[in-house]
């Protein structure tokens, strides 16, 4: 699969690209954070960059080792967990609901 | 301390009990807790177990494990009907996973392993303290604390499966189960002078273990000997219909061939793991552990593993990049830490601040690592590339086990470093997964066993050799490093 705005990485990484990938990881960052995590972040990629210069001319990618199939199981009802276990792990619930702030208008998703 | 194999035949013929067995772990881990090796110690469901174990001994049942204390990694979960369903006296407990996101976290069911442990008649005495998620190289990344090595409580253990291969080491408890994705079982093992093995992918059910990297995770045992890990490895591996990547391949009676040397062994030794970087301990014990191995009739041979440095770069962008999407999974809403919001604040806004919350540093540095590798316009440069530098590695190790039976090398660079040491470098701390990653990425099984000793700081520390063997050939590597144990206890 390949990528058509690929390219080698160049320079350490910037604040904007920490701030953007912190945004992608639904994390907040404070503005220490940010400088923090753009030094030790950068110190990290430069060293992985090294697998760039490996001739992997001719290489498949390996993405899981083993048969990596579907496996079908048969099609029998077994003990499933019930809702009210499942609804006892949840933070925070309103009777049968998992509760959430608003998620239409601004408030909302991705 | 009793080996489990000595524990599960008392027991097994009444000349002690469960209960007097399980009484005594409890009062060593009381003795032991300054070493903050476990989260939680369940004391009474503890007992009550043994109780049901002897109850059972006594009715004639045959238990490979009777009464044999044990310790689970706090990213294994354990449910509420632990011992039978329904049975709300079971352990349950929490799962921490080391991190405040799941300080509370309850898990409605329990992971293969664990219950296979329990159905062969361990008594699960607590849960080990571990680096958060299992992401990290030194037992330091706990939300609850460093976990300290009983060689020198000054030093790390290890990691991530700090307190399981600690509860080993200092007698707590003779077997422990740990998970290993870049040799979070093996170099903590080679820290705390004890055996540790990480099994072929696909040999023990992921089931209930939480997950870090999928394609690398595995879980296996810690123990004091060779023959106690191969008992547990008997008990716990094998095909389970809740892990489509759990191999299907029948366990064997490893604890009973274990004696038996291989003929002709020829081990390999990577050019690169006789490293000038190695600590001087660890290069006088490789020597020694090579010249054992010879006296005991075996061959050595050079082989060559030269992506070794590229396998840290490769293995730390797989494994952040499959951590960033498993961890998507905590966002405040299902289970977890979830964040106290403002009226104002969106749905968003409880995802970031759950998350930021509930993760420590290295966790969110590893997230980002992930997003960042996996993110469009870096995708190929890192991880597509990450994924051809795997191939390769496993086609280096394939065609290493042409000319040898299985590679021996370093589980680490050096022994165990000081608490504080590397925690401003993490850079520095991947570096100590040099001998380790590479199995994971390949797929293969790697075990540590104890071989010698280093001074360092004025402190006796031990040092371990990893033996690696081709794919669901335990049943070699565990009779190879028997026979380097045989040598050792001579």
């Amino acid at each position: 699969m390949s990528d058509p705005t690929s390219h080698i990485p160049g320079d350490a990484i910037s604040e904007a690209d920490i701030r953007k990938v912190a945004r992608l990881s639904r994390l907040t960052l404070s503005d220490d954070e940010v400088s923090l995590f753009q030094e030790r972040l950068s110190a990290v990629v430069a060293y992985v960059r090294r697998i760039q210069s490996v001739d992997l001319s001719g290489v498949e990618p390996l993405a899981h080792i083993g048969d990596a199939t579907n496996r079908f199981a048969p099609d029998v009802p077994g003990p499933v967990l019930s809702n009210e276990t499942l609804m006892r792990m949840a933070p925070e619930s309103d009777g049968p609901f998992i509760a959430v702030p608003k998620v239409l208008g601004d408030g909302g998703g991705a | 301390m009793q080996s489990a194999a000595a524990i599960a035949a008392q027991v097994g013929m009444r000349a002690t009990s469960a209960v007097a067995v399980t009484t005594a772990a409890l009062a060593r881990a009381a003795a032991a807790s300054s070493l903050n090796a476990l989260t939680q110690v369940f004391p009474e469901k503890a007992l009550a177990h043994a109780a049901r174990v002897d109850v059972a001994i006594a009715a004639g049942a045959a238990l490979p494990l009777a009464g044999v204390p044990v310790v689970i990694k706090d990213n294994i979960v354990l449910g509420p009907d632990l011992h039978e369903p329904g049975d709300n006296q079971g352990i349950g407990g929490r799962t921490t996973c080391g991190s405040r996101m799941l300080e509370k976290y309850e898990s409605p069911f329990t992971a293969t392993a664990a219950q296979k442990l329990i159905n062969a008649g361990a008594i699960i005495i607590g849960k080990s303290n571990l680096d958060e998620f299992a992401m990290g190289s030194s037992g330091e990344n706990s939300a609850f604390g460093p976990t300290r090595n009983p060689h020198d409580p000054t030093r790390v253990p290890g990691g991530s499966s700090s307190g399981s291969a600690v509860s080993v080491a200092a007698g707590i408890a003779p077997i422990a189960l740990g998970s290993d994705t870049g040799g979070s079982i093996r170099q903590p093992a080679g820290h705390c002078g004890i055996v540790g093995v990480k099994p072929t992918y696909g040999r023990v059910s992921r089931y209930g273990l939480v997950a870090f990297a999928s394609s690398l995770d595995q879980i296996g045992p810690f123990a004091t000997t060779v023959e106690d890990a191969a008992r547990v490895l008997e008990v716990i591996c094998g095909e389970d219909p809740h892990d489509s990547t759990s191999a299907a391949r029948s366990t064997e009676p490893w604890s009973s061939t274990v004696n038996t040397p291989i003929e002709n062994l020829t081990l390999g030794v990577p050019r690169q793991a006789r490293s000038d970087s190695n600590h001087p301990g660890v290069t006088r014990t490789l020597d020694d552990t090579l010249a054992a191995y010879v006296s005991a009739g075996a061959k050595i041979v050079d082989i060559d593993q030269p992506l070794m440095d590229e396998g840290i770069a490769a293995y730390y962008i797989v494994a952040a990049a499959e951590a960033s999407s498993n961890l998507a999974r905590f966002d405040g809403v299902r289970y977890g830490h979830r964040a106290a919001l403002r009226p104002d604040e969106s749905l968003q806004d409880l995802y970031c601040r759950s998350r930021s919350e509930g993760f420590g540093t290295e966790v969110k540095r590893r997230i980002m690592l992930g997003t960042h590798v996996l993110s469009s316009g870096y995708y190929d440069a890192y991880y597509t590339t990450a994924l051809k530098v795997r191939r390769r590695l496993l086609a280096d190790f394939t065609s290493a086990f042409q000319q040898c039976h299985a590679v021996l090398m370093p589980a680490s660079p050096g022994p165990a470093f000081k608490i504080g040491e590397k925690t401003s470098d993490p850079l520095a701390l991947y570096l100590e997964d040099v001998y380790t990653v590479a199995v994971n990425l390949a797929g293969l099984p790697g075990m540590t066993i104890p071989a010698g000793w280093a001074n360092e700081g004025g402190s006796r520390l031990p040092i371990g050799m990893q033996i690696i063997c081709p794919a669901f050939e335990e049943g070699r590597m565990l009779r190879i490093a028997r026979t380097l144990e045989r040598a050792r206890t001579a």
